[in-house]
C-alpha cells in the first residue's frame, strides 16, 4: 500500500497530537508520585521584592515544617516557586504557568492588590485556588481565593473609635498613596470617623513610590488636625516619617496612626522616627506568647538572619499553609474545589492567636490589635480584642455580621446599591 | 508662606543636586547617561556602608562617595562610553545596561549571595542612614519653622554649583572642557588632550552624583532602585535649562522646584507633578533649545 502524501501527513499529525496531549490527559500529574505540588508566587526581584521575599520565605518555612512532620496524607509537599518580578503582567503569566502547566491544586501568593487582581481571572477561569496572605481593601468576593490577611473592619473598626475615645483626637488628616487600597481604606475611615463623632479635614494622596513629602507635611502642619491617619505604602512610608520629624512634628502632640507601617518599614526608617506613633494590625512581632516567640526564632533560623523581623503579612503567609494542609487532609481528593470546600470553617492556632476561615466569604477571623512603636523598633501592644473578629470585606458598603454581602453563593450585588 | 517658598527652594535644590552631574555629562559631553541615577544610588550606599563598617557619619561620607563614584565613572568612561562619543542613542542604551548591572550588583551583593555570604548594608532590602541630631528637626526664622536637613541640602547644593562653576569657568582644565563642548575636533587640533579631559569630566560628573546620593540617603530610603526615578527629573532640568548651560540648569531647577512647591501647597502633590511636566513641555515647545542655549556658529 502506497502511502500517499496526504495520509502520511494525517497520520503524522495524529501521532504528534497524541504525543503532545498525552501528558495533559493522563498525567493526574502533581499528586501521583507521593508528593503534592503547590505554587508559590511572590516577587523575588523588583521594587516589591523587599517585602515579598519575606512572604516567600515564610511560605517555604511552613511547607518545610509540614514536610518534617510527615507531610499531607503521607505525601510530601513540593513547592514550585515562581517570581512575579513586581509586575502584575508577569504575575498573570506565572500564575497561568503554575495552574495550566504544573497543574498545581493551589497557589500561595501576592502582596499587592494589583498583583492579586492580575491573577484573579486565571484562578476563576480554571476554577483553581489562590491563598492570599496580605491585608487588603476588601470589596472582593471570589470563590477561588482564600484571604488570610486583615480586611478594613479588622484594622479600622477598632482603630478609629479607639483614636477618638482613648487618644481623644477628633480632627483627622487622612493621607495615603494614590491607588485602590488607601482610597478604599479612606472610605471606610470616613464612615467610622463620622459615626464616632469625629471629623476629617483632609483626604490627600501622594503618588505610589513617590518620596518627596515636603509639601504634604507642611500642609498637615498648617491644617489644624490633631491626628494623622496614614495609609501610605512602601518605601514612601520611610520618607514620610523622616520628613514628619524633620519638620518639627512629634507623635506625642500629633500622632501618626497607620494601617500599613509594619516592623519592616520601622526597621528601614530607623525606629527613632516612629517612636510614639501607632499602627493597627492583627499581628505584631512583639505579641507576648510562647508560640509567637518560637515562631520568630524559627523564622530567623530559617532565613539565617538573627535580626530578621516578622510582620502581619508574613505571619499570614505562614499560617495559611497550615490551614491549607488541614483542608487537604480533610478533603476526599486534593483538588482545588475539594480543598476550597474543606477549608471552610478550618481553625488553626497561629502565632497571632486563633484563626478561622469564614465558611461564607473565605476570609479569615483575626484579632485586631493596636501597637505603639518603641525605640527598639518593636510595637508595644496597647489594645487588643479579646477574640477574633468576623471578616467583612464589604464593610464600607454597609455589611454587618448579620447581613453578609459575600456568601458561599457569591456576591449579592443587590445589597451593594442600598 | 515663607515655609512654602522654602520647600519650593528645597525641592529645587534636590533637583539641581542630581542635575548638576548630568549637566556636565549630558550637557558638555553629549552622553545620555542613564547610569547617573545609579551613581546617586552608589553614593547613598557608600553612606550606608561607611556608617556600618567605619562608624563614620554623613559628613565623612561626602568626600568618600565623591571618590568612589568618580572612580566608578572613570572606569565606565574608559571601558564603554569612550567608544560611543557622537552616538547619542547608543550611549543611552549602553549606559542603561550599565545601570542595570550596577543595580543587580548591589542587590546580589556583588554575587556573594550565591555563595551564601551576606554583607550587612547591601542586598535587596531597605537601608537607613542615621542623621546627626543637629540636622534633625527645625529652627525658626521670622516665625517660620525651617527644616534643618533641607537647609543643609541647599547649602551643599549651592557649594557644589559654585565649585562646578569655578572649575568650568575659572581654571585651565575648565577652559579645555568648554572648548570641547563647542567643537571637539577643533579643540584636539589646538593640542587639547580630548580623551583625557573627557575622562576627567565624566568622572567629575559621576562624583557629583555620588554626593547627591549622600544627601538623598539622609531623608529618603536607600534601596537598589532608588536612582531610577531621579534620573528622569534630572534630565527634565537639564533639557529645560538648555543643554550645556550651567546657569540654565540652576535656574530651571529653581523654577521647577518653586512651581512644584506652590502648586502642591495650593492643590495637591499629584497635580503639582503634572503641572511641572506641563511647564517643561511648554518650554521645550516654545524654546526647543531650552532657556539658555549655547549660541553656536
Amino acid at each position: 500500500m502506497a502511502i500517499d502524501r496526504r495520509r502520511f501527513l494525517r497520520n503524522g499529525l495524529l501521532a504528534t497530537g497524541t504525543v503532545i496531549t498525552s501528558p495533559w490527559v493522563f498525567q493526574t500529574g502533581a499528586r501521583a508520585a507521593g508528593e503534592v505540588k503547590v505554587g508559590v508566587l511572590f516577587s523575588l526581584t523588583g521594587g516589591l521584592s523587599i517585602i515579598e521575599k519575606s512572604l516567600h520565605d515564610a511560605t517555604l518555612m511552613a511547607i518545610s515544617e509540614i514536610n518534617a512532620a510527615g507531610g499531607v496524607k503521607g505525601m510530601k509537599i513540593t513547592a514550585i516557586a515562581e517570581d512575579g518580578a513586581s509586575d502584575p503582567k508577569t504575575y498573570n503569566e506565572k500564575a497561568s504557568k503554575l495552574v495550566i502547566q504544573d497543574k498545581v491544586p493551589t497557589v500561595f501568593g501576592s502582596y499587592t492588590s494589583a498583583s492579586r487582581k492580575a491573577v484573579l481571572p486565571v484562578f476563576e477561569k480554571r476554577n483553581n485556588l489562590y491563598f492570599y496572605p496580605t491585608y487588603y481593601e476588601g470589596f472582593e468576593c471570589s470563590k477561588n481565593v482564600v484571604y488570610t490577611g486583615a480586611v478594613p473592619n479588622q484594622q479600622l473598626s477598632n482603630f478609629i473609635p479607639w483614636i477618638i475615645k482613648t487618644l481623644g483626637k477628633k480632627k483627622f488628616f487622612i493621607v495615603g498613596s494614590n491607588y485602590i487600597y488607601p482610597r478604599e481604606m479612606a472610605k471606610v475611615s470616613k464612615i467610622l470617623i463620622e459615626k464616632n463623632g469625629g471629623e476629617w479635614i483632609a483626604d490627600e494622596y501622594l503618588e505610589l513610590g513617590h518620596s518627596e513629602w515636603g509639601s504634604m507635611v507642611n500642609k498637615i502642619k498648617s491644617s489644624g488636625c490633631d491626628v494623622v491617619l496614614s495609609n501610605v505604602v512602601g518605601d514612601s512610608v520611610v520618607a514620610f516619617y523622616r520628613e514628619y520629624k524633620n519638620q518639627g512634628l512629634t507623635h506625642d502632640k500629633l500622632p501618626i496612626c497607620a494601617t500599613v507601617t509594619s516592623e519592616i518599614e520601622i526597621a528601614a526608617m530607623g525606629a527613632e522616627y516612629a517612636v510614639g506613633s501607632y499602627t493597627s494590625f492583627p499581628y505584631f512581632q512583639a505579641i507576648d506568647t510562647d508560640r509567637n516567640k518560637a515562631f520568630v526564632e524559627r523564622y530567623r533560623a530559617f532565613v539565617k538572619d538573627p535580626k530578621a523581623v516578622t510582620h502581619h503579612a508574613l505571619e499570614s503567609s505562614y499560617f495559611q499553609v497550615f490551614l491549607w494542609k488541614q483542608a487537604a487532609e480533610k478533603a476526599a481528593e486534593i483538588t482545588p474545589v475539594g480543598i476550597r470546600e474543606a477549608v471552610k470553617g478550618q481553625e488553626f492556632d497561629a502565632p497571632n492567636g486563633h484563626v478561622k476561615i469564614d465558611p461564607d466569604n473565605l476570609h479569615t477571623y483575626l484579632t485586631p490589635r493596636i501597637a505603639q512603636w518603641l525605640p527598639d523598633g518593636q510595637g508595644k501592644i496597647i489594645d487588643a480584642y479579646k477574640e477574633p473578629v468576623v471578616p467583612l470585606p464589604y464593610v464600607a458598603y454597609g455589611e454587618t455580621p448579620t447581613n453578609l454581602f459575600c456568601t458561599g453563593k457569591g456576591l449579592e450585588t443587590a445589597k451593594l446599591k442600598t | 508662606m515663607l515655609e512654602v517658598l522654602f520647600i519650593g527652594l528645597s525641592l529645587g535644590s534636590i533637583l539641581l543636586l542630581v542635575a548638576l552631574g548630568l549637566a556636565i555629562t549630558y550637557g558638555a559631553m553629549g552622553v545620555i547617561n542613564m547610569a547617573h541615577g545609579e551613581m546617586v544610588m552608589v553614593g547613598a550606599y557608600v553612606t550606608v556602608l561607611s556608617g556600618i563598617w567605619l562608624g563614620t557619619n554623613i559628613f565623612v561620607a561626602i568626600p568618600l562617595a565623591f571618590i568612589v563614584t568618580a572612580l566608578l565613572g572613570l572606569l565606565i568612561e574608559r571601558v564603554v562610553v569612550r567608544r560611543l562619543y557622537g552616538r547619542l542613542l547608543d550611549t543611552l542604551l549602553a549606559t542603561w545596561g550599565i545601570a542595570i548591572l550596577i543595580q543587580q550588583a548591589v542587590r546580589l551583593e556583588f554575587g556573594l549571595t550565591f555563595l551564601g555570604i551576606h554583607i550587612q548594608g547591601l542586598g535587596p532590602g531597605l537601608q537607613n542612614v542615621a542623621v546627626p541630631p543637629f540636622l534633625q528637626g527645625t529652627f525658626s526664622i521670622l516665625g517660620a519653622d525651617i527644616n534643618r536637613y533641607r537647609t543643609f541640602i541647599i547649602l551643599v547644593t549651592a557649594f557644589l554649583a559654585l565649585m562646578t562653576w569655578f572649575i568650568i569657568y575659572r581654571t585651565a582644565i575648565g577652559t579645555q572642557v568648554r572648548a570641547i563642548i563647542r567643537n571637539p575636533k577643533m579643540a584636539a587640533a589646538c593640542g587639547i588632550d580630548v580623551t583625557r579631559v573627557n575622562a576627567l569630566t565624566f568622572a567629575f560628573g559621576s562624583g557629583l552624583a555620588g554626593v547627591a546620593g549622600v544627601m538623598m540617603s539622609g531623608f529618603k530610603t536607600v534601596f537598589p532602585d532608588m536612582g531610577t526615578s531621579m534620573v528622569v527629573d534630572g534630565f527634565l532640568v537639564v533639557v529645560m535649562g538648555g543643554v550645556g548651560s550651567l546657569l540654565g540648569s540652576v535656574l530651571s531647577a529653581g523654577i521647577l522646584g518653586e512651581i512644584n512647591g506652590l502648586v502642591a501647597a495650593a492643590t495637591n502633590d499629584i497635580l503639582a507633578r503634572a503641572v511641572v511636566f506641563g511647564v517643561v513641555i511648554a518650554i521645550i515647545v516654545l524654546k526647543p533649545k531650552g532657556l539658555f542655549a549655547l549660541k553656536g556658529r
